[in-house]
């Protein structure tokens, strides 16, 4: 690792920390920092604390599966729900609460909304056990809309109470209360963003095109099946405890590759950092813009994403 | 002498319907071989095949008597590299970051680049001239350039066999000479053999030791340039007829286009 990126990392680190802080002492209710560690508002200091780490993990999990999209199918544009997880994870859920389904069971419900239509998308995709990009950003597209619109038939049809509560989760939350769910989230993103990392520099090949990459010595369809798996479960895992949240997978990367380029190994760590960073700022935001009223943490992250996206956009145009 | 890479009634092709049409060839250590033939008559399919990224439908590669096929993809691409035409990326990589995916195949999933990778990476690029665009972004570079990098990259895969499609096709007549002395550098001072398509005849036929002429998936003549390009080959392949006199220079024939129409 060289030492440019070393003092990048160090820097990222630190803004993590000034933005967890800040975090932690900014809310719906004002509390000054140091008797946030009281013993009376010890349930606010971790329902706080949970959220955050609930926005890291977010951040980074969702960066780490726009990259690895990003660069396997060669397309910018290419997203941590290109797979159809969201629509999938989302027609799960109404359908589970259609059917009366315990909240208890709605992240898993959405998990296994999320796998199927992976699954699904897949199978639409491969032909002879081989993935064109194409057919897999078509496949996704196509699924995407066809289960986003039984949602909502399904709404219209049994438009009551529960189903107007599923809006936060359409444009995503970080309310988040239970530890354990967290954790057991926390298990497979992190294992996931290893993995990816393992796999930097394949990425690098393969993002000078297929061919490129075989002749580099990679076994390219097997580590796009791995990679398109890993992302699979990191995204289906986030949309249990957050929703569905935009924007941060499509568009740190892109800033982040402004940054340091696009060599995977140096892209990787820094974007799920940055990510994180991103996620943790937005989430204040939506806590705090018009406390108590919650803001969508979707609607934050494409506010203030869309801008700086068209500025990336525009400046990328200019120095082409 | 044993040849390094033998190609034995090679049929292949894409959907059903055969390019390759059952092609034998043997290339030995040190050749530097040229492969002609009009559009469409699988100069790229042939080379895919040496390269391991298309599959045969029948025949075999030996590499120094071992099937490719049956090789372990890595193991094989560190004994053989390729150079394509040009890559387009839209992501931005510098000329060092590039040379380095050159040592992939050499390095295990959980090993990372030691100080002797990047000596490897530096050699490469001073042997084509490029140590001075070690920082470059690749994607600003110029055409001749790029390909230098290019060509880096799988001299840093440490090959005894080179493989390229067309290296000099995106660029101009200064750029083409340096590409191909370079070329012929390395296959005199490092011995490294060399297959390459080539569209330009007279670049293959200053260049090239051996050619192959290539029509409709099969083998028309293969041979030296005084065998092989001949006005009579050319235009039976080709269609088209074109005078050929020897470059003064070279002493080797010398493929002179005549226009229908003046």
């Amino acid at each position: 690792m060289n030492e440019h990126l070393k003092k990048k990392l160090l820097v990222l680190f630190l803004l993590l920390g000034i933005a967890v802080v800040f975090g932690l002492a900014q809310g719906s209710v004002h509390i000054p920092l140091n008797s946030l560690l009281l013993k009376d508002n010890q349930v606010i200091f971790n329902m706080r604390l949970l959220r955050i780490l609930a926005a890291i993990l977010v951040g980074s999990g969702l960066a780490a599966a726009g990259i690895v999209l990003q660069a396997i199918l060669r397309n910018p544009l290419a997203e941590p729900y290109l797979l159809g997880t969201s629509s999938g994870a989302g027609l799960a859920a109404v359908i589970a609460v259609i059917l009366g389904v315990s909240r208890i069971y709605m992240p898993l419900a959405a998990f296994l909304g999320a796998v199927a239509s992976i699954i699904l998308v897949y199978s639409l995709a491969s032909e002879r056990k081989k993935i064109a990009d194409r057919s897999l950003i078509l496949s996704g597209v196509i699924v995407s809309i066809a289960f986003s619109s039984i949602i909502v038939f399904l709404v219209s049809l049994f438009g009551n109470q529960a189903l107007h509560e599923m809006n936060w989760w359409l444009w995503g939350s970080l309310q988040v209360y239970d530890w354990q769910l967290v954790l057991l989230v926390a298990l497979p993103v992190a294992l996931g963003i290893g993995v990816i990392y393992l796999f930097a520099q394949d990425l690098n090949a393969i993002q000078l095109g297929e061919e490129e990459a075989i002749h580099l010595g990679i076994d390219t369809q097997n580590v796009k099946n791995i990679l398109i798996i890993v992302t699979a479960l990191i995204t289906a895992s986030l949309i249990c405890i957050c929703g569905i949240i935009g924007f941060v997978g499509l568009i740190v990367p892109h800033m982040m590759r402004q940054v340091v380029g696009s060599n995977h190994k140096a892209l990787i760590p820094v974007t799920c950092l940055a990510a994180a960073i991103f996620m943790v700022i937005c989430d204040i935001v939506s806590r705090t813009l018009f406390a108590p009223v919650e803001i969508p943490i979707g609607v934050i992250t494409a506010i203030i994403g869309a801008p700086i996206f068209i500025i990336l956009l525009k400046r990328g145009q200019k120095v082409q | 002498m044993k040849p390094l890479l033998r190609i034995a009634n090679l049929s292949a092709g894409y959907s059903g319907e055969d390019i390759i049409r059952g092609v034998s060839l043997e290339i030995n250590a040190g050749d530097f071989i040229g492969i002609i033939g009009p559009n469409g008559s699988g100069k790229t399919t042939l080379l895919r095949l040496c390269s391991k990224v298309l599959r045969p439908r029948k025949g075999k590669i030996y590499f120094d008597n071992k099937d490719i096929f049956a090789m372990d993809l890595k193991g094989f691409c560190r004994k053989v590299a390729f150079v394509s035409q040009d890559i387009s990326t839209g992501f931005s990589f510098s000329v060092m970051e590039l040379a380095l995916m050159g040592r992939i195949p050499h390095l295990k999933r959980l090993q990372f680049e030691t100080r002797k990778d990047i000596e490897i990476c530096e050699k490469a690029l001073a042997l084509t001239d490029s140590l001075g665009l070690k920082e470059k972004i690749v994607n600003e570079l110029s055409a001749g350039e790029r390909q230098r990098a290019i060509i880096s990259r799988a001299l840093a895969q440490e090959p005894v066999l080179l493989l390229l499609d067309e290296p000099t096709a995106h660029l101009d007549i200064g750029h083409q000479i340096q590409v191909m002395d370079l070329l012929k550098k390395l296959n005199h001072q490092n011995n490294l053999t060399i297959i390459m398509i080539l569209h330009d005849l007279n670049l293959a036929s200053a260049y090239c030791n051996r050619i192959c002429l290539l029509d409709n998936g099969n083998i028309f003549k293969e041979g030296q340039a005084e065998d092989v390009l001949t006005y009579k080959n050319i235009e039976a392949v080709y269609k088209t007829v074109v005078l050929v006199n020897t470059n003064p220079v070279t002493k080797r024939p010398n493929v002179v286009l005549v226009p229908k129409e003046i």
